[in-house]
């Protein structure tokens, strides 16, 4: 079953990246509140929960592009919030993020953008740097499309040699957005064996962020479920998708009404249609 | 009434908040040694953007600009039987004036605009995002090149604009309305100062540079990543630009020919 959130996952011991009371507020509203979550190395970490709670957010807070209110936020050691913009761009070059949009350069062909990391960040020489681009195309499924502009690629495609890009540098770290979001059946098939074949094989850390159920419990370790600012549901997906916690089984079985309302606020309905007054 | 006040404040707060934001953005943007090595085809490759795939409208312009000098020039001229003094006239009006403003105006127009939609829409799709995920400032990546190139490229820009301003007056003035071709350029090389008039326009076109290019770059960087953030981002690098050149052109005239 899964637990309350008092972030006791049973595979944390070993934390990449460790959030410890963070808050984070846009304006006067708070996204997070007083959250703490803790992301095992070499394991698949899932951030689930509805539109709008802030998951896309969390991954920014995690690579730095965003500062939380409060709290601490480490990731391999580093407080992330703490460094100075050099160091930071340090650290991420030990991340990969998959957007959810890809994100390619449109201006460079795909082989072009996933050397681009590799360019910038070692002297290795042109044959090599070759090698690996095409090794990473190949994984993903696209070393013939290697001399495609990103405007000649199905949004699938895009996906999946922005992945490439993602994991250019073998990070220790990869965080994927919304992976799943827009796909056709067969590249959301795709796209979800890549993300356990490549955890597993190249040995890094994952964080897959996405409101897809089952594709996402059939590849993660370990499950977090986010709703109104806070962590409202973790464990096993097993524990998460049994879960006897009304909102975490509503999110799970995508309920359409329960403890998270399926209207917006608003007046009654007889007060809007009776009342006579336009809002 | 207070509320009224409050709102001017609040406005006045903005502005500010957006100018440190705008000075901040430029000093990380600026605030490293350059990396030929990496820098240098960037470089090279915004110079072609923002200056070659300019040329064209400032050739045009210059040319057009230069032929009605000539003609509203010969006109007056005429009436004090002084036409021989138009190539002075025409040369000191494009170096001290119009070419810097014109070209300032224009590149603002063409290349300023470009600047802004192109980094706006590498925000909105996140690819300035990616970029820093990668481990890349694109400050450093983007926007310094940038800033560069229209640094370098309107100076030389204003030059050729004059330069081709002058010949199209030429081609009115002299082969058309038949002014003495010695006189022309005999009176412009007798009257036109090295340093006060060539070097003025061009110190004026470098401070253009600056501005409209800084504000392009910044409106592109700072948009609100939605495709009508862009199109206002757009319209207010136009708008801003135009209307700092020609504050800054009576500033800086007022500085080097009104004795201040």
């Amino acid at each position: 079953m899964a637990s309350q959130p008092q972030s006791d996952n049973p595979v944390a011991g070993n934390d990449y990246v460790r959030i410890t009371d963070m808050t984070f507020m846009r304006g006067e509203r708070p996204i997070f509140k007083d959250v703490t979550i803790r992301i095992p190395r070499g394991k698949v970490t899932a951030i689930m929960g509805p539109s709008g709670t802030g998951k896309t957010t969390l991954l920014r807070l995690i690579g730095g592009q965003l500062r939380p209110d409060r709290g601490e936020i480490l990731v391999d050691g580093h407080n992330i919030p703490r460094l100075g913009r050099q160091e930071l761009f340090r650290v991420r070059s030990k991340m990969g993020m998959l957007f959810q949009s890809g994100a390619l350069f449109t201006d460079l062909p795909v082989y072009e953008n996933v050397a681009f990391p590799l360019r910038v960040h070692t002297d290795l020489p042109e044959d090599m740097i070759r090698d690996i681009v095409l090794m990473k195309l190949q994984a993903v499924g696209l070393r013939g499309a290697s001399h495609l502009m990103p405007s000649e690629l199905s949004g699938g495609m895009a996906r999946r040699a922005a992945l490439a890009r993602a994991i250019a540098l073998d990070p220790d770290l990869v965080m994927y957005d919304e992976p799943f979001a827009g796909q056709d059946p067969m590249s959301m098939g795709v796209v979800v064996q890549l993300i356990r074949l490549l955890n597993d094989a190249l040995g890094h850390t994952s964080i897959v962020v996405s409101h897809d159920v089952q594709e996402t419990a059939s590849i993660a370790d370990y499950i977090y479920v986010v709703s109104g600012g806070e962590v409202i549901g973790e464990g096993s997906p097993d524990e998460v998708l049994n879960s006897d916690l009304p909102r975490v089984r509503q999110f799970m079985q995508g309920l359409p009404d329960g403890p998270v309302p399926f209207h917006y606020p608003a007046p009654s309905v007889e007060q809007d249609f009776l009342g006579g007054e336009q809002s | 009434m207070i509320d009224r006040i409050a709102a001017l404040g609040s406005k006045g707060l903005e502005t500010l908040q957006a100018l440190g934001r705008s000075g901040m953005f430029l000093f990380h943007a600026l605030w490293a040694l350059p990396n030929v090595r990496v820098n240098g085809p960037l470089l090279v490759r915004q110079i072609f953007s923002v200056g070659v795939l300019s040329l064209i409208i400032i050739l045009v312009s210059g040319v057009f600009i230069g032929m009605v000098l000539a003609l509203q020039g010969y006109n007056i001229l005429t009436r004090y039987g002084s036409e021989q003094a138009l190539g002075q006239m025409v040369a000191l009006t494009l170096l001290r004036e119009l070419g810097p403003v014109v070209t300032a105006l224009l590149f603002a127009g063409r290349a300023g605009s470009a600047l802004t939609a192109e980094i706006g829409l590498m925000k909105a799709t996140e690819q300035l995002a990616s970029m820093e995920m990668i481990g890349v400032d694109p400050l450093r990546r983007i926007i310094s090149p940038r800033f560069w190139a229209g640094f370098y490229c309107l100076p030389t820009l204003a030059v050729i604009f004059s330069a081709v301003g002058v010949l199209g007056a030429y081609a009115v003035g002299v082969v058309w309305l038949g002014v003495d071709g010695g006189s022309f350029w005999s009176n412009m090389q007798n009257s036109v100062e090295w340093g006060e008039d060539v070097m003025n326009g061009v110190i004026k076109s470098l401070v253009f540079g600056i501005v409209v290019t800084w504000i392009a770059v910044f409106q592109g960087y700072d948009t609100v990543p939605t495709s009508e953030g862009i199109s206002r981002a757009t319209t207010r690098t136009v708008v801003y630009a135009s209307l700092a050149v020609l504050g800054l052109d009576f500033i800086l005239t007022a500085v080097m020919f009104g004795e201040l």
